[in-house]
This record gives C-alpha cells, structure tokens and sequence, in this order.
C-alpha cells in the first residue's frame, strides 16, 4: 500500500514537476513597452472595472434573492412583473456607461491608424512558416525562422528558457523611432503580434496592412503568429530586438554589407560539397517543415522527395517547381524568396541527400540563367 | 419516447405510432422527430467533446505528446463544426419540435413531412463531415471559420465533401425554420395572440427568421469555395483578382447572427424555468420580447468586430466598435429582468433551476468578456488569443448547453411521464459547474498573458493553467455520461409524472397528460 502510494507521488511529482519549476500563474494583461500598449492596457483595465462592478450589482441581487427569498424559508413569493421606471433606468444608464467607455476608445484607435511620419519602414511578409523582415530603405531582408529544436519539442530534451519563442534571426528596430509595418503574405492569411507593442495586424496575401510602433526600451520582445495559417501555425514566433539607434545603424550597416556578398556568392564556382553543405542548412529552413526532414514528405498534400521520379531524372521539371511553384496547391515559388546560390544549394541536396544520390549538381550561375532566359 | 397507447377520447379516430424501424424512418409526428433530434444531438455532442478531449490532453503539457499538428489542427476544426452545426443546433431543433406545438396548442408542426426529409438529412450530413477523417490528406483542418485561401487554395482534398456536408446541413435548417415559422405563425390556439406567445416561442420565431436570413448566406461562401477549388474561379485568391477578406465579410455576415441563433431559443427556455422555480410571472415580459427582436436585428450589422484586426478602415471600425458595444443594452435587459424575476420569489433549486441560475450568471460574464472585446483597440490585443476561446466558450457551454440541459430536465416529466432522478441530476450539475469552470476561466489567463489559440504547443509560461485547464475539461466530459444514464434511467422507469410537475409553470404544455400523448391537441383548446 504504502509502496502505492510513493509510486503515486512520484508519477503526480513527474507530471507536475515542469508546472512547478517554472510556477507562473499571470493572470492580467501586461501594460507593455509602448504608448500604444499602455493606452489599451488603461482601456482594458477601466472596461474590466465596469464589468466587476456591474457583475457585483446584479449577482448581488440574485444571490441576495437565492439566500433570502428560498421556498424553504416559508417565502410567499410576491406578484409583481412589471415596473416602467425600473426598466427604462436599466436601459438608460448601460447605456450612458457604453458612451463613457466609447470615448477613449475612439482616441486611442484613431492614435493607432496614424502611421504617418514613420522613421522606418519595415515590410513585414508571412509565409508558411517564418517571418521575412524587409527593411525597405535600406534594400535588404532577411528571413526570420523559429529556432526551438524539434528535440525539444518532442521531449527528447529539456525546454529552452524561451521555447516556441526564438527565432535565427530577430527583427531589429532603433529605440525611440517611430517604425512603420507594411504587412502582407505570400501564402495563406498570418497574423503579426508582439504583446508588449499592442500591435496584431493580419497579413493578408495580396494586400498590404500597415501599422506602426515606437519602443522606448531596449529588450527583445516576443509574440507569435496569431491567425491559424496552417500546421506549423503554433511554430512561427515573432522576435523584435529593440536597440540604440547608433547600435542599428552598425547592424545595418552589417546586413547590407552582407547582401553584397551573398550577391556575390552566385559568381563563384561552387563544388559539390560546399552545394551540399549549404544545400542542407536552406532545405532545413525552407522545406523540411513540408517535405520532412528526411524528404518523405506528408502526401498528398505534401509529395516525397524521396525517391521522387522528378527529383531523380527530370532536372529541369524540379527547377520549374521550385523557382515558380505549382499553383492551386501549397508549394510556392522559391523563386523570389531564395537566392541563387540557395536555390542552387538545395536543389542539388534533394538530388544526392537520403539515398537518392543521383550526381546531379546545378550551380548558381545555370540558376541565375534559367530564370532570366525568356 | 416510449410507444404510448392512445389514451385521449377525442383521438380515437387516430391510430398509434407505426411499429419498428418504419415508426422513426417515416414518422411525421413531431414529437418522434423531437426525440431524435435530441438524440443526434446528444450523440454529436459526445462526438465533439471526444474531440475536445484529444484537444485538451494535447495541450495537458507544453511539447508535443499525443498528437501531430495536423492532426490537432482536424481536431480543433471537427470539434467546433459538429458542436456548432450537429449539437447545439439540432438540440434546440428538436426542443422545438416537442415543444412548439405543445405550447401553441397545435397538433403537430405545420409540414410534418418536410419535418420528417430536414431530420434525415442531418446523419447524411454529418457522416460524410466525419468521414473526411478517414480521407487521405484527413478532415478540413482550417478551423471551424474555414478562412480562405488556407480553406480553398491550401486546403486538404476532402475539403469539398466539407462544403457539400455544409449545404446539406444549410437545407436541413431552413427546412426547420420555415417549420417553426409556418407552425407559429399559423396554428397558434385561437386566443394566442402574438404577444400572449409563451417566449420559447417567440425566441424560436425570431431566430428562424435569423436561420432563414443567414443560412443561404453561408451556403453562398461554401459555394464560392467551391468554384475557386474546383472551377478556377478566383473569388478569394488575390492573385487572381480575388481578396481573402472578402471571405471573413461574408462567413462572419452569417457567423454572427448564427451566434444568436444558438442562443436566444436557451433565452427562451431559461425565461420559462426561472419563474416556474421562482413561482413568480416573468418580470418584463414585453421588453424581453422587445429585447430579442432588438439582438436579431443589431446582430446584422456587428459582424466585422470579428475582424478588427484585417485592417479596415478607421471609419467602419468605429461604426463596429459602436454597433457591438450596443447589444450590451438588450442583453443586459434580459439579465435584469430574469433576476428582477427571481427577486423576492419563492425559490426552490431543482436540477432545471440549477442549470437554468448557472446559465444567468455564467453567461453574463461570457457577456461581460464579449462587452471587453467589443472595444476595438482593447481586441488587438485580445483577438485570436485563449481571451476570446474563453468568451465563447462562457457563452455557448453554461449558455446554450446548460440552457439545454435546464430544458431537457424541465421538460423530461412532460416527455416521459417520468420524473429524472433528482440527486443524480444535481450531480450532473455541479459536476458539470465545477468543471466548466475549471476548463474555462483560466483561459481567459492565458489568453491575457499571450497564448495565442488553435496552437499544439505552447510556450512554458502558459503550462500551469493548462494542465488546469485540462483538468476541468477532463471533469466536464466525464460527467456528460451521467446525463445519458439520468436519460436512460428516466425513460424506463421512475416515480410517475403528473400533467404538470413543478407547481410553478406555466403553459398549454402542462395541460396535457404526461407522457403527452402520441397525438396532442386534436381539438385547439382556447386561450384567454
């Protein structure tokens, strides 16, 4: 018995043990870092404060009558069932209420559409299932993929700190500017947040959203997409570094620097090798979330690529599916979202990876020709 | 339930129900067809909250254990489709099928035939729904609102026996609407003015017209799916000229009076069981009337506060803003009168009074979080969050379920001429408290400290209330058995029910016999 009942404890410990260690039971909103987010944090505290004391009044009431006004006490239940006065009063004064609540509300939406003046301009595009951050002025993007192992997610390890919540490359704006989104997507609709910024604007393929935010604290900032857009839905976070302006201009600085050389990548002669070896860091990013891992895929809607006819024999049917997709179904045209070094990269890797060893290589520079020839 | 012999002088030209399989097949008797409904219902609900179960044991703890996303994802969407479209609706079908006539004083519902084809569609329906999971690709898997071009463009192959699932549930309901219209509006007992209808009446009146008003709607979105999956039609796809928006206009042009529509029949049946256990007329029985035509007609002009965040221009999102924050005021009427009901009443807590006290205050705080996310720029931050999985949640479980539980135990006596057992339903409601509520309110945590909804998997600060969270769901779907067993129990026995069983109600219902007869009110009566 007493065995039983350690081996219970045990199991109870195991299970709660994750709960227990990292104990955070928040229960309220959380003011955030911006103007806009304490706005709506002071709307939803004062809209809540209505509630709580409406709900005092009538649960008031009702209990009072289910306390007093019982069978069991011997109550002779009255007959009224109508009173004008009291009816037009509970209709008024909601009413009233409604308006008061109403007015700072419309201030701080109008506050939230202005995205005039903006210093930066950042375009943000969803895909399935990764952020890509173009900064618009500065003619470079980048893509931002999420960075939580899938050892970690299937239990295999312990959880990072920031599980589900990291990303390879974060979005990185200047403290204290105002930085404009431009939203869109590539695929199905997405939804970009940061709780803390107050900002969730759908991106919506085909259309371009705009918002805006201006963070006064340095940190990294974390939120998710937040409008179900497929499998992976839950796997896509949104990771915003907010730093000193002279820190940013370095960091751009940075990026543009390495653009130019990324552009100039496609002049080199690669070997098959250095085509593997990057071939497999773009297919982990771009495609395995689809074609699997081990490129067998989850048909039908998502094909192997493992033993594939087309990966096997047709070189220039696989280019065409993966530089312009294959419209009316998920697969997208990479065309425009990887390079030609990448494109190069990973279409040599899915036709020597997993066995399928076919030999084939294609570089960046006969990529860069197929898609410019007409 | 039960064949019941034909006891009623004036019926002897009728004949009982047909023996075997045939009785339920080809019945026009609306309280056969009352039954199943109920039963359908009953064992969609069961379907559905298997589903629920999958769900809330995926989400127990952080990582991914029992399920893959994909399938979480079919989980989610069959979930809420079957409790939306073959549980809360056919139930409330099926009370009004049993009750309708009964409370007009009509023999039978004005088209027993078309009765008869709009329940028989429904397991024709429901079973190719839930044979998509057995398609290759699996079921839909875009959730309960199917937004496009995540529903046409991405979606899986069995997505078009989705769509022809949801134009023959379509037929089946505006086939009972225009039941419940034609029975109301014409075979009312002479006397039965309009504004002397008891009020299940007038909510069902009201939201068949709704039903009416919004299901060629939905229809109309299926079909344009449809074409753009399998016509090259390019209704939603923006690179053909489409707009994916234009899809939330038209779903969410019906989704939000269909809200209505699984609500305002529970504020029928809760507005005849409060003053029954409260033995006390209904405080403000015009105004309530007045209230339900006042949620009809401002839920046709509220739909976009469930898009706030698609970027609407600053204009119409205030005209939302203002419209939803509006039908505070009808609601709260109704609130008000239903405790001014029970104010200074003589009450007594029978299972239906339970579930119909629990239903007052649980659904007002589902109110309460639906007034917090009428105010636009607040939603930005609560859209998509477990905020809103709890708001709907507090309305539709204590609100439409616990309305229908209040009913059922309200009116079992009058179907079976036996009383439930009382301890046991009183189990079933407390059981059924505490467990909703636990399911519940921590989502209203979580969604506040940033857990975004129809995710398998979740960051570690939002673990503790989940596994609270699924422990109360846990709780709540266990005890849903009981309520079969309470059922069972009651058809086959039990302490005999007289005509009218609880000294306070009120109604034509009560004047006949219980069980009621296979054939009822042959004869109008007459009322004053």
């Amino acid at each position: 018995m007493r065995v039983h009942a350690k081996r219970a404890g045990v199991l109870l410990g195991g299970l709660m043990t994750p709960a227990l260690s990292m104990a955070d039971w928040t229960l309220n909103m959380s003011p955030g870092v911006t103007g806009t987010s304490n706005d709506i944090f002071s709307l939803h505290m004062t809209i809540l404060w209505i509630c709580v004391v409406i709900g005092v009044v009538v649960f008031g009431v009702m209990f009072w009558s289910i306390f007093a006004h019982r069978k069991s006490s011997g109550r002779k239940p009255a007959n009224f069932h109508e009173n004008t006065l009291v009816e037009i009063l509970w209709t008024i004064i909601p009413l009233v209420i409604l308006v008061v609540m109403a007015i700072p509300a419309t201030a701080t939406l109008v506050d939230m559409y202005d995205t005039s003046e903006a210093e930066v301009d950042i375009k943000v595009t969803g895909y399935q299932w990764r952020w890509k951050y173009d900064y618009v002025d500065e003619e470079f993007g980048y893509f931002s993929s999420m960075s939580t192992s899938k050892d970690e997610i299937y239990n295999r390890i312990g959880k990072n700190e920031n599980y589900l919540l990291d990303v390879d490359n974060p979005m990185v704006v200047p403290v204290g500017a105002k930085v404009r989104l431009l939203l869109t997507a590539n695929d199905v609709i997405h939804s970009w947040w940061v709780p803390e910024f107050g900002v969730k604007k759908d991106a919506i393929p085909g259309f371009i959203n705009e918002t805006w935010t201006r963070v006064d604290e340095p940190g990294i900032y974390r939120g998710q997409c937040t409008e179900l857009c497929g499998k992976d839905h839950g796997f896509m976070p949104v990771v915003v570094k907010a730093v000193p302006q002279d820190e940013y201009d370095e960091w751009v600085a940075g990026k543009k620097e390495e653009a130019e050389r990324e552009r100039e990548l496609t002049e080199k002669d690669w070997t098959m090798e250095e085509l593997m070896e990057r071939g497999e860091k773009t297919y982990a990013s771009a495609c395995a979330s689809c074609h699997q891992e081990d490129g067998s895929g989850s048909p039908p809607a998502f094909p192997a690529l493992q033993g594939s006819e087309m990966v096997l024999e047709d070189m220039e049917g696989h280019l065409d599916v993966v530089v312009n997709g294959v419209s009316g179904t998920a697969m997208q045209a990479f065309g425009d979202q990887l390079n030609e070094v990448d494109l190069a990269a990973v279409i040599t890797y899915e036709r020597n990876a997993w066995g399928n060893d076919t030999g084939d290589m294609i570089t960046p520079k006969e990529v860069f020709e197929y898609k410019n020839q007409d | 339930m039960s064949a019941v012999a034909d006891t009623h002088a004036q019926d002897d030209h009728h004949h009982g129900p047909a023996k075997g399989i045939t009785r339920w097949l080809l019945t026009t008797n609306h309280k056969d067809i009352g039954s199943m409904y109920l039963i359908f219902s009953f064992t969609m609900f069961l379907l559905g909250g298997a589903m629920a179960m999958v769900i809330r044991a995926e989400l127990f703890q952080p990582g991914l254990q029992i399920v893959e996303p994909e399938f979480f994802n079919q989980m989610t969407t069959m979930h809420g489709l079957i409790m939306v479209f073959g549980a809360v609706m056919p139930a409330f079908v099926g009370l009004a099928n049993w009750m309708l006539p009964l409370m007009v004083g009509a023999p039978d519902m004005a088209l027993p035939r078309m009765n008869n084809w709009s329940f028989w569609l429904l397991p024709c329906a429901f079973l190719i729904l839930v044979s998509t999971l057995f398609m290759e690709g699996g079921a839909p898997n875009f959730g309960w609102t199917f937004y496009a071009p995540l529903s046409t463009t991405y979606g899986p192959p069995s997505t078009t026996f989705f769509i022809f699932a949801v134009h023959i549930m379509g037929v089946s309901s505006i086939m009972g609407a225009i039941n419940v219209i034609a029975t109301i509006l014409n075979m009312r007992a002479p006397g039965m003015t309009l504004m002397k209808m008891p009020l299940f009446v007038w909510t069902w009146l009201i939201t068949a017209f709704l039903l009416i008003a919004v299901m060629p709607v939905l229809a109309g979105v299926v079909t344009m799916m449809l074409m753009d999956i399998n016509f090259g039609t390019s209704f939603f796809d923006a690179s053909g000229g489409g707009d994916p928006v234009l899809f939330q206009h038209v779903f969410w042009f019906f989704g939000h009076p269909e809200v209505y529509i699984m609500i305002l029949p529970a504020f029928g049946a809760v507005s005849h069981i409060i003053p029954a256990f409260s033995r006390k007329p209904l405080f403000g029985y015009a105004s309530m009337v007045y209230a339900v035509g006042a949620i009809a007609l401002l839920s046709f002009v509220v739909w976009a506060h469930h898009m706030f965040t698609v970027g609407i221009p600053i204009a119409g999102q205030l005209f939302f803003m203002y419209a939803t924050m509006l039908i505070a005021v009808p609601t709260g009427v109704k609130v008000f009168n239903w405790v001014a009901t029970m104010f200074r009443g003589s009450l007594t807590f029978e299972a239906p009074m339970l579930f119909a006290v629990a239903f007052v205050i649980l659904f007002t705080i589902g109110g309460f979080s639906g007034l917090m996310l009428a105010i636009a720029p607040a939603d930005f931050q609560y859209h998509d969050t477990y905020f809103v999985v709890a708001h709907f949640h507090y309305v539709l479980v204590p609100g439409a379920i616990f309305g229908i539980f209040a009913s059922a135990y309200f009116w079992l006596p009058k179907w079976t001429g036996h009383m439930y057992d009382e301890t046991l339903a009183k189990t079933h409601f407390w059981l059924s408290f505490v467990g909703m509520n636990l399911a519940f309110f921590p989502m209203h945590f979580l969604g506040l400290a940033g857990m975004p909804r129809r995710i398998p998997d979740y960051a570690l600060q939002f673990a503790d209330f989940n596994m609270v969270s699924s422990i109360g769901a846990f709780m709540f779907g266990a005890t849903q058995i009981l309520f079969l067993v309470i059922v069972v129990k009651c058809v086959r026995g039990g302490e005999k029910a007289s005509a009218k069983p609880w000294d306070g109600a009120e109604g034509l219902e009560w004047t006949v016999p219980s069980p009621a007869p296979y054939h009822t009110f042959s004869t109008p009566p007459e009322v004053k």
